[in-house]
């Protein structure tokens, strides 16, 4: 085993594997950008090796910083995580040229599988399914619409180099056909420089379920499926293990397919094959086809650590160090079930944007994993993948490990950015996805609803009631909210997303209050837990930075700030029409002519008076009216300088 | 020593005591109501929709938010002036602004305009004095018309009329006792002094205005023609005058800026009593109303009051033994330590020296006093005459009225005659005198008073040699009488200020704290007593 390794990667990736390898008794070496001085996986590691600035091309993927890095700290090995490097064939060799270890598959593995129409024909003679579909080096128009009538439609049309659903087309029919290519082509040519396509069938109601595998350079064993068909424009939201509806000779079927695969390629470490299930009819085993295979550790395997028991970053770090396959194949357990949710900081409403902030707050509910790279007070940066954690749960069932999902989702509490949070809460509830009805078209179907973040009235009077309670900075000490006979009303104002709702408080004593607040009346009651609004459980309140946030759950997350009612300009200008010499002076400088405009603060004249130069500035925008001196001129104390024009002079 | 209660909550008794406390409690309270609705309705919509906010709310924004607010006066001018000013038109009371102990007086402009009849200029000028003896920064909310012209006679000339305002202000500020104005409207004439005279002064644009003579006073005087914001408005007075420091843009700002000016007073309280943690009764507060009898004839122990006031029920009593109508002795509330003078019956000659013992016990340890007032009044008698009672009450009221630790006195009963004086009646000058709705003040009853001028007229009469019916003498007693009842009740006396306020039983130990609490804001001199009569 190695003494110390290097992890070429951030965020929770990084963290996930120092965890591991510090079980394990291996040192361990973190990189870092300039934006990740004090990241939590440089804290986590026991060195860090800064290699360069924010972008990633400037430091987590210049593999020659990181090889000099593992080379200048004695780091034995890299884990390349995923994403960055992790699947860079060219990279994979240098890091071996310099004499170093690459914990994950060979150059070559990787290069076998880069290319999709390759990897089909090798898996095709390795004797695993591929979607019907044409993937010849024939280019021609005339013979790929052929192709595709071949197939039969519907068919899809996709980049040969493609990844990330660029260069993607459905076609229903043949009239369809040319357009579509034509738009494929020109899509592909601009992201990967290659407009090379391949034609497959479509398959109606789609699931994605790929099979995790571990090779050993000569053997390979799987541990078992992932469902990962709940996805956003190809990208996984929510993941579980095993599949809905799996049967044993599904499964079967199916690792046994993936094994081929790793096989056929002499594959080592970790890697995921990828296939595309027809869910129309159940799972059927002759109904499941090769996509692609990833050579890598997936962002989701903690759900199969969740069902298997095994530690996979262990059996990587085994593998790469030499050791045979830990478990023969009949001795990989699977009990109960798992899912893993994404938590991005992301703006669902406006299209799942992503969004960067301050962390104000984070915490998670306890008997989950939480695999995070973040904690209170980090930033997430505009410059790499805005994940915050992956919640992972598991359960004996499916049903209680969906509760739980939903249940820790609730418990999530995030603060300083928007998040995803609320969507994938109401994900967890949705009905179809609940009885397993799945496939990789539900969000689409449903984005609305799932999208849809506006909280009911009364939870929102409640949550700006709770923020009120908070803002009012009560203590609950024994003589607070007392008044001889009827109780004082304080007005409160707060800040949401540009919104502002005023609160009147009264308190009937240090227990009591009632607010009235835009669509009525709550009462509250102090709880050792924060307040009861209305009969309801108390709202987790944290104050962070100025805002006051409230978590409602499902209901989502709210960020409040009190409006300070100091906080205001004065309107100044009132009478300010004009300019007049404060003390009398000699003008030294006019800086302004009659019609021009101006804005407040902008400097007009330099008065030079008792031995210092006065600048005299604009009190408000507007136009110069008129100039009433010139430079050189002695004034005296109240003399007119410059008039403005009034706003009626401009009407 | 923890009190032990002999009270039965659920018996007839105490049910039937608490009808009646609560019977007393809502008259009060539906005055108190009165009195915060200010000018009414009409008024009110009016004052609204000039953008300003409603008193109360004033008061409301000036304060933390949650804290405490002890009003005095609440019942001000009650069924004085045909009704016309609810609250004396002006909400005076202590609160907390950024955490400093404040004494707040506002206007209520809803009132007609927030002039000064004779009871707003007491409920201003008894505002000033709690402020001045407990050392409490001034915050004075104007929205004001200035004297009411109507009692011109009874609010101008004399030593404590109007006049009087700007004085305390500036003998105040000489103490080092802030004094802050925020001026939210009118400020007219005499008016004008209380920003002029404050230390700081906020104003609220296009709302505001100070001048010694309005526009139609000027037009009259010199022929000019000004409109107000021009003679006398924020703008001018921030900008061109300096009679103001601050320009608010309304009033919720200027209720922030005032905040903020008592945020940098850089004051801190004097340290005078050791503080305890704070502790609730053993005896819930809420039972008072069970255990006091309706009757105020009717004897009970007042220990039944002393456990339902003071920290954890404790209370260490003083020389139990003797003088036993007077109970003696000391406890916490809310934490402040406290001597407690409490009646438990007629005040004989051992009663009354042991008072006197016990008030020179806590002025010499500079113990805050709280007397529990339920007096009928001292001994009278031969027996009594002839061993010196009035020389024995003497020394009492020379304690009480010489003592310089602060006082406050709560009158949970009777109060009458001379044993006003001993207990610290408002002559006494306590820094709070609070009253029970059920308690009744006069100088004697008033069976009592009409028995002693019938007395006199039956000898008159029979000195004539004619004879006096019973039915014709009781005719003679019956306007005595209802005179009594009328001017004794405490909404009655509380009109006039002869109090601080008629509170809520229940709430006797919460007002009891926060009036130590704003007493202690002063320190405690040294007590120099008179010459007891021994």
């Amino acid at each position: 085993m190695f003494q110390k390794i290097l992890i070429a990667n951030r965020g929770e990736i990084a963290v996930r594997i120092i965890d591991t390898a510090r079980a394990m008794g291996v040192s361990t070496v973190a990189v870092y950008s300039e934006a990740d001085a004090d990241a939590a996986h440089v804290a986590a590691a026991d060195e860090a090796v800064p290699i360069g600035a924010a972008p990633p091309r400037e430091s987590y993927l210049c593999g020659d910083r990181i090889i000099a890095a593992a080379r200048a700290t004695g780091a034995q090995a890299i884990h390349p995580g995923y994403g960055f490097l992790s699947e860079n064939p060219d990279f994979v060799a240098a890091v071996e040229a310099a004499g170093l270890i690459f914990i994950g598959p060979s150059a070559e593995a990787i290069r076998a599988m880069g290319l999709k129409d390759a990897a089909k024909a090798l898996m095709e003679q390795a004797g695993v399914p591929v979607v019907p579909g044409y993937h010849g080096d024939n280019q021609d128009d005339d013979h790929l619409a052929g192709a595709a009538e071949a197939i039969g439609y519907p068919v899809l049309i996709k980049a040969v180099a493609g990844g990330g659903g660029k260069g993607m087309r459905k076609v229903a029919g043949a009239a369809d056909f040319p357009a579509a290519l034509q738009a494929a082509r020109s899509e592909a040519r601009n992201a990967f420089g290659n407009d090379a396509v391949l034609i497959e069938k479509y398959v109606e109601q789609p699931r994605h379920i790929e099979v995790q595998v571990f090779g050993d350079g000569q053997d390979a064993v799987h541990l078992y499926e992932r469902d990962c068909s709940l996805q956003r424009r190809h990208q996984k939201v929510i993941e579980e293990a095993p599949a809905p509806g799996m049967t044993p000779e599904m499964r079967a079927a199916m690792g046994e397919a993936a094994v081929r695969a790793a096989r056929a390629i002499g594959y080592r470490g970790a890697g995921t094959v990828e296939f595309i299930v027809d869910g129309s009819d159940g799972l059927r085993p002759d109904r499941f086809w090769f996509m692609e295979m990833n050579t890598r550790l997936q962002v989701e395997h903690p759900v199969t650590e969740a069902v298997t028991g095994l530690d996979l970053v262990e059996w990587q770090l085994r593998i790469a160090a030499g050791e045979g396959l830990p478990l023969a194949q009949e001795a990989i357990p699977l009990t109960g079930h798992a899912f893993e949710a994404r938590l991005y900081a992301e703006d669902v409403a406006a299209g799942f944007l992503p969004a960067t902030g301050t962390l104000a707050h984070l915490a998670f509910p306890p008997g989950i994993r939480a695999d995070t790279g973040v904690r209170t007070g980090d930033t997430i940066s505009p410059f790499y993948d805005p994940m915050i954690a992956k919640i992972v749960v598991a359960g004996a069932t499916r049903g209680v490990a969906l509760n739980r999902l939903a249940r820790a989702l609730e418990e999530t509490r995030v603060a300083g950015t928007v998040t995803n949070l609320g969507f994938l809460g109401r994900l967890a509830r949705h009905p179809g996805f609940a009885i397993g009805d799945v496939d990789t078209g539900l969000i689409a179907r449903d984005l609305a609803e799932l999208a849809d973040g506006v909280p009911e009235p009364a939870l929102l009077r409640a949550v700006v009631a709770s923020a009120a309670l908070v803002a009012a900075g009560l203590s609950g000490a024994a003589l607070e909210g007392f008044a001889l006979w009827q109780p004082l009303s304080r007005d409160l104002v707060l800040a949401c997303e540009g919104e502002q709702f005023c609160v009147q408080l009264r308190l009937h004593g240090p227990d009591r209050a009632t607010l009235v607040l835009e669509g009525g009346e709550v009462h509250a009651i102090r709880h050792p837990e924060g307040w009861i609004v209305d009969g309801h459980r108390p709202l987790p309140v944290v104050k962070a930075g100025g805002a006051i946030y409230v978590f409602a759950g499902a209901g989502g997350t709210f960020g409040l700030v009190p409006v300070d009612p100091l906080a205001r300009a004065t309107a100044e200008g009132l009478g300010g029409d004009g300019i007049e010499a404060p003390m009398p002076g000699l003008v030294k400088v006019v800086y302004v002519a009659a019609g021009v405009g101006v804005t407040a603060g902008q400097p007009l004249v330099i008065l030079e008076a008792m031995k210092m130069e006065h600048t005299l500035t604009a009190p408000r925008d507007g136009i110069v009216a008129e100039l009433f001196v010139a430079e050189g001129d002695q004034v005296e104390a109240g003399a007119p300088l410059i008039r403005l024009e009034t706003e009626e002079d401009i009407a | 020593m923890k009190l032990q209660s002999n009270a039965v909550t659920g018996s007839e008794t105490f049910q039937a005591n608490r009808a009646a406390h609560l019977d007393a409690l809502r008259v009060v309270q539906d005055a108190a109501a009165l009195a915060a609705a200010g000018g009414g309705a009409k008024a009110r919509d009016r004052h609204l929709s000039r953008g300003k906010m409603l008193p109360r709310d004033r008061v409301a924004n000036l304060l933390d938010p949650g804290a405490p607010f002890l009003e005095i006066g609440a019942t001000a001018a009650h069924g004085l002036y045909d009704g016309a000013a609810p609250c004396a038109g002006v909400i005076a009371g202590i609160g907390r602004v950024h955490g400093q102990e404040v004494m707040v007086v506002c206007n209520d402009a809803t009132v007609k305009g927030g002039t000064y009849y004779p009871m707003t200029v007491r409920k201003h000028l008894r505002a000033q004095e709690i402020a001045e003896e407990c050392h409490l920064p001034c915050v004075y909310l104007v929205d004001s018309g200035g004297a009411n012209l109507p009692n011109q006679d009874e609010v101008f000339p004399d030593r404590d009329h109007f006049g009087r305002i700007f004085y305390n202000q500036a003998r105040m500020s000489a103490a080092g006792i802030p004094q802050i104005a925020v001026v939210m409207g009118s400020c007219t004439a005499g008016g004008a002094y209380v920003p002029a005279m404050s230390d700081v002064t906020i104003i609220v644009r296009e709302q505001g205005t100070i001048f010694l003579a309005g526009p139609p006073l000027v037009k009259a005087a010199t022929g000019e023609v000004v409109t107000a914001e021009d003679l006398g408005g924020g703008d001018v007075h921030t900008r061109l005058s300096g009679v103001a420091d601050y320009l608010a843009e309304d009033d919720a700002h200027a209720l922030a800026l005032a905040r903020r000016a008592v945020s940098h007073l850089n004051r801190d309280r004097p340290a005078t009593v050791r503080w305890e943690s704070p502790e609730d009764p053993a005896y819930d507060p809420e039972e008072l109303l069970g255990v006091v009898p309706a009757d105020l004839r009717t004897p009970y122990d007042i220990r039944e009051v002393i456990a339902r006031l003071v920290d954890g029920s404790r209370f260490d009593e003083f020389k139990p033994r003797f003088g036993e109508t007077l109970v003696t002795g000391f406890a916490y509330v809310e934490g402040c330590p406290v001597g407690i003078v409490a009646n438990n019956g007629v005040l004989f000659s051992e009663a009354a020296q042991k008072g006197a013992h016990f008030i020179e016990l806590c002025s010499q340890r500079g113990t805050p006093l709280v007397f529990l007032q339920n007096i009928t009044g001292f001994m009278v008698g031969r027996k009594y005459e002839n061993e010196g009672i009035a020389r024995h009450g003497a020394k009492m009221v020379t304690a009480v009225a010489t003592t310089s630790v602060p006082k406050i006195t709560m009158i949970v009963g009777g109060s009458f005659g001379a044993g006003n004086y001993g207990m610290a009646g408002r002559a006494y000058q306590p820094r709070f005198l609070w009253t029970w709705p059920n308690s009744r003040i006069s100088v004697m009853g008033g069976e009592q008073a009409a028995g002693v001028l019938a007395t006199v007229k039956r000898d008159a009469i029979e000195r004539a040699g004619e004879s006096w019916s019973a039915e014709d003498e009781a005719a003679f007693k019956r306007p005595t009488v209802e005179m009594f009842e009328t001017q004794s009740h405490p909404l009655y006396a509380s009109a006039r200020l002869w109090d601080d306020g008629i509170i809520d039983p229940r709430k006797s130990r919460q007002v009891l704290a926060l009036s130590l609490s704003a007493a202690l804001n002063a320190p405690i001199p040294e007590t120099r007593f008179g010459v007891f009569r021994m």
